[in-house]
C-alpha cells in the first residue's frame, strides 16, 4: 500500500458540492500531478465536516490546516506554497467568527471554535474517511461491532446490550431502540425486516443525508447486527430522492459490503444471512411516519394506519419489521464495540449518548453540530453557532421542525434532552435547530409551518386534512391584517382537537408552532389583530412605506423602480410615496442607497 | 390506445417496458417503475400510466393515486428549464419568499407553473440541505446560494 507523507481532505457533502467542491478537488488533483507530488500527496473526497457556511472546506494534514471558503483559483497558490514549500498560506485560511480568545492565531481543524465543544459519535467518520472506500471504514473499526455480534453474542445478547445503553430513537420520538428490538425479536415468521428511515423530511434537517454521505458502510453495519438480534434477513433503506448523493455512495457502499461478504449469505461464517436494497422516496413528508412509510415502501400512497398492530407485529407486507433512524442506527456499532456504560458516559441519564443538530437560520456558523445530550441551547447557539449575525438580537430557536415549537431567550439555558425540551413546549425531533431574529415574525413562521403541513397531510384523517386547512385560513387572515382577537381562541381550539383526534404523528404534533408561538410571542399575535401592526416589519400587509425627508437625496432610483409608479418627486429634491397607490412592493426599499426609505 | 403520443415515442416505451419486464416480479415496485418512467418521458402522461397499469395488472386508479399523491410526480410537461427555490426553514427566515415572489414575477409564472414559451417551470422545494448557503435555488443543475432578490434578473438571463 502506497504511503503518502500528505493528505489533502475535501469535503463531497450535499452543502460544499453545491459550492462547486468537486471542482476544486478535480484542480487539486491536477495540479499535484503537475507539479509531481502525486506520489506524496494524496487527494481524499470525504463526507461533511459539518461548518456548511465556510464551504467548500479543504483541509491538509498532517498540518491539519484548515482552508475555508476555497475556490479554484486559491488552489495553485496552496499546493505550490503549502504542499511544496511547507508554508502554509495563512491567508486563505478559516478565519474565527464567533468572539473568541486568540482569533487570530492559526488552528487546525478540532481547535476551531465550532468544534472544541462537540463529540462526535454518529458522524465520527465524516469528514475523515472515503465514503466510497470500504477499506477506510474498515481501517476505523468498521465491521468489527458486527464481527463481535455475530461471532462472540447471541442476538438476546445484543438486544439486552442495547436496552442497557438506552440508546433513544433520534428520529424525534425517542423511544429506546433496544426496547423496540425486543418487541420485535419473540415474534416467530417466515421472514422479518429491518427498515432504516432516512425519508429526512423535516426542512433545514440534514444530519441524516451527511452521515448516509459522509459515512454509509456504519448505517449498513448498524441494519445487519439489528437484524441479527431480531432474526431478520432482508434490509430496505428509505432514502428520499432529493439525495442524490446519498443515494449513490449507499449504492457504492452496498455493493462494496457484498463483495467483501459483509452482506449477503453466511456473514462471517455464522450462518446468518443479511441483504439491503434502497428504495426511493418521491417527496411526501409523511413517508417519514413509520406506517406510511411502509406503505410507501409496497408500492402504494403514504398513509398512516391505526396502530396497534405495531409495525414489530405487522409491519412491512404484514411481517414484524423494525424501523430505525439513520442517525439511531450510526450510533449502534460504536456501542457494541465500546459496551453501554462508555454510551452513558456522554448526555444525561434519560437521554445518554450525544445528538447531532442542524443549526441554520440567522446564525454565523450554519452547519451540522454533535453534542453530548444535556448541553444548554444557549452552548449551541452561541459557543458554537457564533450567535446571530449582524449584530442583530436573538428572538427565538426552532426545534423539530413542523412538529416543534419555538423557544425564546429565557429558555437558552435549558439542557437539550428530549424530556427538557417536552416540558418547554417544544420537541427534540430529528435534530433541526432553526434560529430567528428580531426581522423574523413569529405570527408568520406559524404561518409557514401550518401551510407545509396543509400541503403535506396526507389527506386521510378528518382533523389533519380539514383542521390544519382552517388554523392556516386563520393564520393567514392574521398576517394579512384581518385578524380578530376571537381567531386567537379559535386557533386554539382547534388545535387542542388536532393534537386529540388525529390519526398519526403528523396531525398529532401539526398544531405544535402555533401553540409555541401563541405561548411565548402572544404580544405579536395581539399586535397583528389589535394594533395592525407586525412588529417585526416582516408581514407586508401591515407595513408602510415612507420617505424620510432629510435622508433622501432625490436620486429618483426609487421613482425609476416603483412597478405602480406611485412615487413623486423631481432631482435632488426629496420624494414621496403616495400610500393610496403604494402595493408594499418593497422595491423602493431595496434599492435605496440612503437609508431614506423607511418601513413602519 | 394508439394516440398520436404514443406514436410518437415507441422507442421510450420500448425501453420503459423492458425495465417493466425486469422488475415486475419483484414486491412493491410501482414507485420504482413510475421513477424510471419518469426519468424517461420527463412527465407521467395518462398514457404512460395507462401503459404501466396494462403491463403489471395494477389498476389504472391505484397508479393514478400514487402519481398524484407524491410531489416528486408530475402529469404536466415541464419547461426547458427547471427552477426549484427551497422553501425550506432556514431559507424562509432567511427571506426565500421574497425571491420566489421575484422570480415568478419576472417570469410572469405561478409558483408549479411553466412559462408559455415553455423555457422555464418555476417550483418551490422542499428543503435541499444546503443550509449554509441560504436561500438557495437551483436550476437544472446548478446551484445559486445566498440570494438576494436583485440578483434574480441576472441568474435569469443565463438561461433566457
Amino acid at each position: 500500500m502506497a504511503i503518502f507523507r500528505s493528505h489533502v481532505l475535501i469535503c463531497g457533502g450535499t452543502g460544499c458540492t453545491s459550492n462547486k467542491s468537486q471542482l476544486v478537488k478535480a484542480r487539486f488533483e491536477e495540479k499535484i500531478k503537475e507539479v509531481k507530488l502525486d506520489k506524496e500527496v494524496q487527494v481524499v473526497g470525504t463526507g461533511c465536516f459539518g461548518l456548511c457556511e465556510e464551504g467548500p472546506i479543504v483541509i491538509v494534514y498532517p498540518e491539519g490546516s484548515f482552508y475555508s471558503r476555497m475556490t479554484v483559483e486559491k488552489v495553485d497558490e496552496i499546493v505550490d506554497e503549502h504542499l511544496l514549500k511547507g508554508r502554509i498560506v495563512e491567508k486563505y485560511l478559516f478565519k474565527e467568527k464567533a468572539k473568541v480568545e486568540h482569533a487570530e492565531e492559526h488552528k487546525s481543524l478540532m481547535e476551531v471554535q465550532f468544534y472544541s465543544k462537540q463529540k462526535r459519535v454518529a458522524l465520527r467518520n465524516c469528514g475523515l474517511i472515503n465514503p466510497e472506500d470500504i477499506n477506510e471504514y474498515i481501517a476505523r473499526d468498521g465491521y468489527m461491532a458486527l464481527g463481535k455480534a455475530l461471532t462472540e453474542m447471541t442476538p438476546e445478547g445484543v438486544i439486552q446490550l442495547m436496552k442497557e445503553a438506552n440508546l433513544r430513537g433520534r428520529g424525534g420520538a425517542g423511544f429506546p431502540a433496544g426496547v423496540k428490538w425486543s418487541f420485535a425479536a419473540p415474534n416467530k415468521a417466515d421472514q422479518k425486516y429491518i427498515i432504516c428511515n432516512a425519508d429526512e423530511g423535516d426542512p433545514g434537517a440534514f444530519m441524516d443525508r451527511s452521515v448516509l454521505e459522509g459515512d454509509p458502510h456504519a448505517v449498513l453495519e448498524a441494519m445487519a447486527i439489528a437484524g441479527y438480534a431480531i432474526g431478520a434477513t432482508k434490509g430496505f433503506i428509505y432514502v428520499r430522492a432529493e439525495y442524490p448523493i446519498a443515494v449513490r455512495r449507499l449504492h457504492i457502499a452496498i455493493d462494496q459490503a457484498r463483495e467483501l461478504g459483509l452482506l449477503g449469505k453466511n456473514i462471517f461464517n455464522s450462518g446468518f444471512d443479511f441483504d439491503i436494497e434502497t428504495r426511493l422516496g418521491a417527496g411526501a413528508f409523511v413517508c417519514g411516519e413509520e406506517t406510511a412509510l411502509m406503505q410507501s415502501i409496497q408500492g402504494n400512497r403514504g398513509m398512516a394506519k391505526v396502530k396497534p398492530p405495531f409495525p414489530a407485529n405487522k409491519g412491512l407486507w404484514g411481517k414484524p419489521t423494525v424501523i430505525n433512524n439513520v442517525e439511531t442506527l450510526a450510533n449502534i456499532p460504536q456501542i457494541i464495540i465500546n459496551g453501554p456504560e462508555w454510551f452513558k458516559s456522554f448526555g444525561t441519564v434519560k437521554s445518554p449518548g450525544t445528538k447531532v443538530f442542524a443549526l441554520g437560520g440567522k446564525i454565523t456558523n450554519t452547519g451540522l453540530v454533535e453534542v453530548p445530550m444535556g448541553i444548554t441551547l444557549r452552548e449551541v447557539i452561541y459557543d458554537i453557532g457564533g450567535g446571530c449575525p449582524g449584530g442583530k438580537a436573538f428572538k427565538a430557536v426552532q426545534t423539530g421542525g413542523p412538529s416543534g415549537g419555538c423557544l425564546t431567550a429565557e429558555h437558552l439555558d435549558t439542557p437539550v434532552d428530549y424530556e427538557n425540551l417536552a416540558a418547554v413546549g417544544s420537541i427534540m425531533g430529528s435534530g433541526g435547530m432553526i434560529v430567528m431574529d428580531e426581522d423574523n415574525c413569529m405570527v408568520d413562521i406559524a404561518r409557514f409551518f401550518l401551510d407545509f403541513i396543509v400541503d403535506e397531510s396526507c389527506g386521510k384523517c378528518t382533523p389533519c386534512r380539514v383542521g390544519t386547512k382552517r388554523m392556516y385560513t386563520i393564520l393567514e387572515r392574521i398576517t394579512q391584517g384581518k385578524g380578530t382577537l376571537e381567531d386567537l381562541d379559535e386557533l386554539e381550539s382547534l388545535a387542542i382537537s388536532i393534537k386529540n383526534s388525529s390519526l398519526c404523528g403528523l396531525g398529532q404534533t401539526a398544531p405544535n408552532p402555533v401553540l409555541a408561538t401563541l405561548k411565548y410571542f402572544r404580544d405579536e399575535y395581539i399586535a397583528h389583530v389589535v394594533d395592525k401592526k407586525c412588529p417585526a416589519k416582516h408581514c407586508k400587509a401591515l407595513l408602510t412605506y415612507e420617505i424620510d425627508k432629510d435622508k433622501c437625496t432625490g436620486c429618483t432610483l426609487c421613482a425609476r423602480k416603483c412597478p405602480v409608479s406611485c412615487i413623486s418627486g423631481t432631482v435632488k429634491n426629496p420624494h414621496e410615496i403616495d400610500q393610496e397607490k403604494c402595493i408594499k412592493c418593497g422595491n423602493c426599499y431595496s434599492v435605496c442607497r440612503f437609508g431614506a426609505v423607511q418601513k413602519n | 390506445m394508439q394516440n398520436e403520443f404514443v406514436l410518437s415515442k415507441k422507442s421510450e416505451f420500448a425501453e420503459l417496458k423492458e425495465y417493466i419486464d425486469s422488475v415486475k416480479n419483484s414486491q412493491g415496485v410501482t414507485m420504482q417503475i413510475l421513477q424510471k418512467a419518469q426519468g424517461i418521458f420527463g412527465y407521467l402522461p395518462i398514457e404512460v400510466q395507462q401503459f404501466i397499469s396494462d403491463e403489471t395488472n395494477i389498476p389504472l386508479a391505484d397508479i393514478y393515486g400514487v402519481v398524484t399523491f407524491y410531489t416528486q410526480f408530475s402529469t404536466e410537461e415541464k419547461g426547458k428549464h427547471r427552477i426549484g427555490l427551497c422553501l425550506g426553514t432556514a431559507c424562509y427566515v432567511k427571506g426565500s419568499q421574497e425571491i420566489l415572489d421575484k422570480l415568478a414575477d419576472e417570469l410572469d409564472v405561478k409558483v408549479g407553473k411553466t412559462t408559455k414559451d415553455k423555457l422555464f417551470t418555476l417550483e418551490a422545494t422542499r428543503c435541499l440541505g444546503c443550509c449554509g448557503l441560504a436561500p438557495v435555488m437551483v436550476v437544472d443543475e446548478d446551484v445559486y446560494g445566498r440570494l438576494e432578490v436583485t440578483k434574480i434578473p441576472n441568474i435569469l438571463k443565463k438561461y433566457q
